[in-house]
């Protein structure tokens, strides 16, 4: 398990009226973070627009002493992609797109695109505001995968630098692993039964991965476990919807082997319809 | 947990069932006569399906209390099977119909091994009543001509019901003495039936009133035999045929249409209606079951394949759940399986015993059994109950009766499912929300760690069109936990919906659990949810008659104002822990109303409205009880009048608990329960002499607390007053002891 931080933060920007709170929202990151901003803009560097976002990011109470400014020119997912790869950035911090009268939020097709192919973790945000959001309620995978360590590292150390007092860990259990079909009482008790076994299984594997964690890191956070039986991916979005939590931490997509990406769509899910604000852990440690 | 093993438990249940299983008999025989009669096939068909359900589902099946045979909702497409395929030869229709059953009960098993039963919640439950409603009209048009004597009208349902008044007139013109005699047979079963619930007596309600009907009118057709030397007073087309001999005289299936469009058609719409029967009736019979157990649907849907399979081949109809046979079963003590397989057995020893009296069975007294199920099915009540649940479920109520009449039953039902999208969509003013989530998952269902307590969110939307995935969440969480069901992240909720969780609902209160539903009333001030409204408030929207209340009303709040009492005439649906009560454990507990309540909450009387049976053996009843908190701990137990009925109890398990010493009282009273021991302790001498010397009403202890029934009917003011005074003075007794 390597220890991961968030040093070097790259934002991908474009003029839209999002601009503002989006850089807002970036050096405020990296102030909780104390880490580095690399602003990239895919499109010519003008003098209006450089201007223009200097004065934004001058108008921000909350400055950062390491801010570098890229202009590229190229198409937009590949340019971010490999400049993200040209800096060894940490995290790509990502505005989704709100849709008109919707309380609903998209992510636009380059953002889907960069959270697919990133080597590195990705910080979606559904609403960026100028004013700023405390955030206090976390909720994190426990699935049972080699990234999952990371993940929960990650989800704590977020939690510490942003100050959020409350972490849930929930493991989605596939339904297909009670493999009892319920048809009348017996197979109902021998499936509540069943469940509970693989319930009580899977909670003492993530409490043991928290208890193994630096107690520096675990100290002072409440962390509760719960378990789902419910279609993987899905289930956590929605849970993390219901109990309003500010931030989902998840696994980033595994190195799956063809069948695999064929019929799993783990994140999918939750990139379809994005419940609050998504962290996905990829740490280059894992490669 | 019971300690007896299994096969010690049934054998001691096993006359209550063989008892069960005859009554059940007596309804079956007249009904899958006629049954078989309205669908043009011959008499017996319908016998060999019963015959044929009961002996293998009751081996194979995964339900506990349903009875299985020819079922109602087929009539209809059986029939238009017959006249379809046989081209103006009916017996020729019927072989090529065996064959589509047989196929037909291959395709049910199919759909029981891929476990398909959960598909059905695909039908919006107002377009099934509607299409139900569509087969009682359909059964109603064409038997009240038979009922009245003329057997040769033909057409569809809608010229058949036209012509109605002119059968009416033909009969009032031009009497004969046959018609004479059929007619009246056939009015007047038709008014015994309707008064049959009227009649609250133990041992004339031991024969159902199909039964009573055969009955009476073999015994009329036997005096025109006997002592008026008529044996032919009505026509050969207005009486029964057997065939001599049943096995030389088996039909054979023919096969040759097998792969023609029409017998596809046939043989799907077939399926289709089986399917839907099927699962209605077993989740109905479910409901009744007093020991709670839950049916195992797709078990269930392969033996009704294999049974319907084997009744084709042998040239019977096809197998399903009927309804209002298996009320009548678990109204009579069955408890098990072998009830439905007794019931088979009955009718095979009617048949072989009785097959010259079967014969006398008059065409018009089956008819009128058969006009009254068909009223049963389309009454137009169920129509006021839809419009007071919104007027769009009208609309769609209508829209499916209407197309089913006019087209045939799988257009009218696919019509209905159309019909029901398109007012969700009107209602929600665009189509998005469920075009864009249908496919998508949308429950989460968790067991929350903190409080140990199931909690189901629903995402989007819920209806029909997603049901099945709420409800494979819901039939996980067991019925004797508790469930939260949270709407707020949903935007709709239909009303099969509704009336799907309003079932959990009731079962979960069955088994001790909860089941609460959160998160409709944020929505409602949102968005006007129209189903939910009416559904998530019955108390409210059940009954807003008391404008002026009535003599016997004001009697009782007079009388609750002497007592000092609260007196709340309002009917209330929160009928708290009768359902525990041993009375109740098969009875359908409707609302209690006109409720007097002393201050202390000791004493609480009430009028209640319930029910028992279903479809055309459903009783509504109401009675007033009282209920009163038992001054300490008691044991569990039931006081009766000793009566015809509880001998019959007693035959079939029920054990009365005789004292030696006291045979006033042990002649008199029927007593029984669980613990005999501490009951015996508790009934002592001051007591028993209490009981022998004051009128005498049913009595019931469950532990806490002791209901107290006169007669089974509400009571009038002195009978109240009376009940009172029993209950002021027992409470003396048992608080003295």
């Amino acid at each position: 398990m390597g220890s991961i931080a968030f040093k070097k933060i790259m934002v991908g920007f474009a003029f839209s009226p999002n601009l503002k709170a989006n850089v807002y929202e970036a050096l405020r990151m990296a102030h909780y973070f104390d880490g580095e901003l690399i602003f990239v803009h895919v499109g010519r560097k003008t003098p209006e627009k450089e201007s223009l976002f200097n004065e934004l990011v001058d108008s921000s109470p909350i400055q950062s002493k390491k801010i570098s400014i890229h202009w590229k020119v190229g198409k937009p997912v590949n340019t971010l992609l490999e400049a993200s790869e040209e800096f060894k950035v940490d995290l790509i911090l990502l505005g989704a797109l709100k849709r008109e009268n919707v309380v609903k939020f998209y992510l636009g097709s380059i953002a889907r695109k960069i959270t697919r192919k990133a080597k590195c973790s990705v910080l979606l945000m559904i609403n960026p505001s100028v004013e700023r959001h405390p955030c206090q309620h976390i909720v994190v995978n426990g699935f049972d995968s080699p990234q999952t360590k990371t993940t929960i590292f990650a989800a704590f150390t977020v939690a510490r630098a942003l100050g959020a007092q409350k972490i849930s860990l929930v493991e989605e259990i596939s339904r297909a692993k009670v493999a009892v079909d319920v048809d009348d009482d017996r197979s109902l008790r021998r499936a509540t039964l069943r469940k509970e076994k693989l319930r009580r299984r899977e909670q003492t594997r993530v409490k043991d991965v928290v208890k193994k964690l630096p107690s520096a890191l675990t100290q002072g956070i409440n962390w509760t476990t719960q378990s789902i039986f419910g279609r993987r991916g899905y289930s956590i979005g929605h849970y993390a919807k219901l109990v309003r939590a500010d931030l989902l931490v998840m696994n980033a997509r595994e190195n799956l082997s063809f069948i695999d990406r064929l019929i799993t769509r783990d994140i999918e899910h939750i990139l379809a319809e994005l419940p609050t604000d998504v962290l996905i852990v990829n740490y280059r440690g894992n490669e | 947990m019971n300690k007896t093993s299994p096969f010690k438990q049934f054998l001691g249940d096993l006359p209550k069932n063989i008892f069960s299983g005859f009554v059940v008999s007596l309804i079956a025989l007249p009904l899958g006569l006629g049954l078989a009669i309205a669908s043009e096939a011959p008499p017996i068909a319908g016998i060999i399906a019963a015959i044929a359900g009961g002996i293998v589902v009751s081996v194979l099946g995964g339900s506990h209390l349903t009875i299985t045979g020819p079922g109602n909702g087929l009539v209809i497409v059986i029939l238009s099977s017959i006249v379809g395929m046989g081209e103006g030869d009916l017996y020729q229709g019927y072989l090529y119909t065996l064959a589509a059953i047989m196929v037909s009960g291959l395709l049910l098993f199919i759909f029981g091994v891929f476990r398909l039963g959960a598909l059905s919640e695909f039908f919006p439950s107002t377009a099934l009543q509607g299409m139900l409603a569509a087969i009682g009209v359909g059964i109603l048009a064409k038997q009240f001509h038979v009922m009245l004597g003329f057997t040769d009208v033909k057409g569809n349902t809608i010229s058949q019901l036209v012509l109605i008044p002119s059968s009416i007139k033909n009969l009032l013109t031009n009497p004969s003495t046959e018609m004479i005699l059929a007619s009246s047979i056939g009015v007047l079963s038709l008014a015994f039936l309707f008064l049959y619930a009227r009649i609250r007596n133990s041992v004339f309600q031991l024969i159902p009133a199909p039964m009573w009907v055969v009955i009476v009118s073999i015994l009329v057709m036997y005096y025109y035999d006997l002592v008026l030397n008529n044996p032919e007073v009505l026509g050969a087309n207005l009486m029964i045929t057997l065939p001599d001999n049943l096995v030389a005289s088996l039909p054979s299936p023919d096969f040759s249409k097998l792969l023609s469009s029409d017998f596809m058609g046939y043989t799907l719409s077939i399926t289709l209606v089986a399917v839907i029967e099927s699962l209605l009736s077993i989740k109905a019979v479910d409901k009744l079951d007093p020991l709670k157990r839950r049916s195992n649907i797709n078990k269930d849907l392969r033996a009704l394949g294999i049974a319907t399979g084997i009744s084709g081949f042998f040239g019977g109809l096809n197998v399903v759940t009927v309804i209002a046979r298996s009320s009548v079963n678990v109204n009579n003590g069955g408890n098990n399986r072998s009830a439905n397989f007794f019931h088979a057995a009955f009718l095979v020893v009617f048949i072989l015993l009785f097959a010259k009296q079967i014969q006398k069975i008059p065409m018009p007294a089956l008819a009128a059994i058969l006009v009254y199920t068909g009223y049963r099915l389309s009454t137009p009540e169920n129509l006021f109950r839809i419009y007071k649940i919104g007027k769009e479920q009208a609309i769609i109520f209508l829209t499916t009766l209407i197309a089913t009449l006019l087209t045939s039953l799988t257009t009218g039902i696919l019509l209905g499912i159309i019909s029901t999208l398109l007012v969700h969509i009107v209602l929600n003013k665009s189509g998005v929300l469920f075009s864009r989530n249908w496919l998508k998952p949308n429950v989460l269902m968790y067991l929350e760690e903190e409080t140990s307590n199931y909690y189901v969110s629903v995402k989007n939307f819920c209806s029909f069109l997603n049901f099945f995935k709420l409800k494979s969440k819901l039939d996980e969480i067991p019925p004797s936990a508790h469930a939260i069901i949270d709407f707020s992240l949903c935007e709709f909720v239909d009303h099969t919906v509704m009336e799907g969780l309003n079932d959990y609902s009731r079962s979960f209160s069955r088994q001790g659990g909860f089941f609460e539903i959160i998160g409709l009333d944020v929505h409602e001030a949102k968005t006007e949810h129209p189903f939910a409204i009416r559904k998530s408030l019955p108390e409210s929207s059940l009954f807003n008659f008391q404008v002026s209340l009535t003599k016997r009303q004001r009697l009782l709040q007079k009388f609750s104002s002497i007592l000092d009492w609260n007196y709340l005439p309002d009917p209330i649906s929160n009928y708290g822990d009768l359902e525990r009560f041993f009375c109740f454990k098969t009875k359908w507990i409707n609302y209690r109303y006109n409720n007097l309540e002393s201050k202390e909450k000791e004493f609480l009387l009430f009028d209640l409205s319930y029910s028992e049976g279903a479809f055309i053996a459903k009783e509504d009843l109401r009675s007033t009880f009282l209920q009163i908190k038992a001054p300490k701990k008691m044991p569990a137990f039931v006081l009766d009048k000793e009566n015809f009925m509880s001998s019959f109890f007693q035959l079939s398990g029920f054990k009365d608990i005789d004292f030696q010493e006291h045979s006033d009282f042990s002649n008199r009273f029927f007593l029984s329960g669980e613990d005999e021991k501490s009951i015996r302790d508790f009934f002592t001498d001051s007591l028993i002499y209490f009981f022998e010397s004051h009128t005498t009403f049913y009595l019931e202890s469950n532990g806490d607390s002791i209901l107290i029934r006169g007669k089974e009917r509400l009571a009038s003011i002195q009978e109240v007053k009376q009940m009172l005074a029993f209950a002021e003075e027992l409470l003396k007794i048992l608080e003295n002891k």
